[in-house]
């Protein structure tokens, strides 16, 4: 035959199928799948089955759903910040205690001051205080939620809120985009495919910043430890820093849903569509896979893609800080420079020259802010522990609650790193929504610290 | 037992059916199709608060439908 016989000869037949041959198509592949599935599949599907039958009907309660959501997230928080506080002490004191050694090794050799700085205070310097900072957390956070996902629980989470999605005029599976946003937003942006509306889509990927990537999560748990948690020791400290965090969190989530709701209300007008999502049974978590996802895939991963910034950001400092301008440095004019407007919002010059220089990760604003507070150009130790930081900031450069406060905020709302603006692009194709992603983040950020440090001020407090 | 065609969203948790037919679009229908739900397949309603989402399941597996979805599915109920 012809190609053109057997094109007409198809056409032919096509005009006789009736209009259910496609439901008929898919009952013979499940049908045929199901024999197999008897053939090959021995199981005790029926006890199991019940099991998690009860689990789900605790878990997406409408009454006990959510509250049990925020206590796992709770417990996840506590553990992490509870945890990190221990490790994360002795490691800074491991590692600057390297660089003293290194420094007096090239003290000893002769080597020119400015290559000792450059090197020492500058690159090494940078590097130290990110894995110090960052690691301990990312060790103990990163392998609890891995669990919560291995377990089979994340699909739950998008049931217990797709309600709450739906009144606001986005999907409920930006729950699970939102989840995917705690470990990295660029990874949150790339998850959104998930979701099947481009109008959705969008929504989601215009709000995924406003949950703290594990970047910000060591910044938040800082402040929240040194300051909120301050006066208070031990256990009831990490409750109640745990419990700040959890806040925040939560006032992201918030945030996420008002601007879904304005999106949806003034650019990207529409229904809610279609919710179907499996909830697949639950297994119990495979610790070699949990180990090696939570450490290798996503701790070594994010801790050297943030190694890979600060080295260059601890350079830059050092430069910023001994390239002199008049009795002062560069970096100290240009925080100067910047002061009006970051008291303006309840910051400081200083934070902000810390998040501009973080725009490639923002891993580094904490150590950042350290290295230009602490002054990269002098050999003076980084403070290590809690209250070292706390007098630091509060008896050296006039901190108050009001400054920790706004810094929180401005971390969980500010603009998206340079990677999640990278992959805002590759994902919609468009300038237009990359601008608008970092527009509405920034601004946001601006206006809640703006309003904050006013209303606070106008109260008498700050 | 009757053979009326009710929508899947007014079963009670608990309740078994068949599904019968779909009120809803091509592409809704190819996702329900791919997640199990043919005409002919056995459903049963796992949860159903008459608010919010919908557990149901089918061919074995758990499937939270939209209150909205679950209109547009039509089952015959089966008197368990």
């Amino acid at each position: 035959m012809e190609a053109n016989e057997i094109l007409q000869k198809a056409a032919q037949l096509r005009s006789g199928l009736s209009t259910s041959f496609r439901d008929e198509i898919v009952k013979s592949l499940y049908t045929e799948a199901e024999t197999i599935a008897r053939r090959a599949v021995k199981s005790a599907a029926d006890r199991k089955y019940d099991f998690d039958q009860k689990i789900d009907r605790l878990v997406t309660s409408p009454v006990f759903g959510l509250p049990i959501m925020l206590a796992l997230l709770a417990v996840v928080i506590w553990l992490t910040v509870s945890g990190a506080n221990v490790v994360s002490d002795a490691i800074a004191s491991l590692l600057f205690w390297v660089g003293d050694q290194g420094r007096a090794l090239f003290h000893a050799l002769h080597i020119p001051w400015w290559i000792t700085g450059f090197l020492w205070d500058g690159v090494y310097r940078g590097l130290a205080w990110v894995v110090s900072v960052m690691l301990p957390p990312m060790m103990i956070f990163f392998p609890a939620f891995t669990i919560l996902e291995d377990l089979g629980y994340l699909p739950r989470v998008a049931f217990n809120l797709d309600w709450l999605y739906r009144k606001s005029g986005a999907h409920g599976k930006q729950a699970l985009t939102m989840a995917m946003g705690f470990g990295c937003n660029a990874a949150g942006v790339v998850s959104t495919r998930i979701i099947d509306s481009p109008r959705e889509r969008l929504i989601a990927i215009l709000t995924n910043n406003f949950v703290p990537c594990n970047g910000r999560f060591p910044t938040l748990i800082m402040l929240s430890t040194v300051f909120v948690a301050a006066g208070f020791s031990g256990f009831t400290a990490s409750v109640i820093a745990a419990a700040s965090v959890v806040v925040v969190v939560m006032i992201g989530i918030a945030f996420t849903l008002l601007m879904s709701w304005l999106l949806t209300k003034t650019m990207l007008k529409g229904e809610a569509s279609a919710f179907t999502l499996e909830l697949p049974p639950y297994r119990v978590p495979n610790v070699w896979r949990i180990l090696y996802t939570s450490l290798i895939d996503r701790t070594l991963f994010v801790l050297w893609r943030a190694m890979q910034t600060a080295a260059p950001a601890g350079a830059i400092i050092w430069i910023l800080a001994n390239v002199p301008v008049g009795n002062s440095n560069l970096a100290q004019s240009i925080a100067d420079w910047l002061n009006p407007f970051g008291l303006l919002l309840g910051l400081d010059g200083v934070i902000l020259l810390a998040y501009i220089i973080a725009i490639p990760a923002n891993e580094i604003v904490v150590p950042t802010m350290m290295m230009v507070y602490t002054g990269a150009s002098m050999m003076i130790e980084g403070p290590s522990g809690n209250q070292e930081i706390f007098n630091l900031l509060v008896h050296g450069h006039g901190w108050t609650m009001l400054t920790a406060i706004n810094l929180m905020l401005f971390a969980l709302l500010h603009n998206p790193c340079a990677t999640t603006i990278i992959t805002i692009y590759k994902e919609t194709k468009s300038y237009k929504w990359t601008i608008l992603s970092v527009v509405i983040t920034l601004g946001t950020a601006i206006l809640v610290t703006f309003l904050t440090a006013t209303v606070a001020r106008l109260l008498g407090w700050g | 037992m009757s053979h009326q065609s009710v929508s899947i969203s007014s079963l009670k948790t608990g309740e078994q059916a068949i599904v019968l037919s779909f009120g809803c679009g091509r592409m809704v229908q190819n996702r329900l199709a791919s997640l199990g739900f043919t005409p002919g397949a056995e459903v049963n309603v796992t949860q159903n608060y008459r608010f919010g989402p919908l557990i149901v399941t089918v061919r074995g597996a758990r499937v939270a439908l939209g209150r909205g979805e679950a209109a547009q599915i039509f089952v015959q109920r089966r008197s368990a």
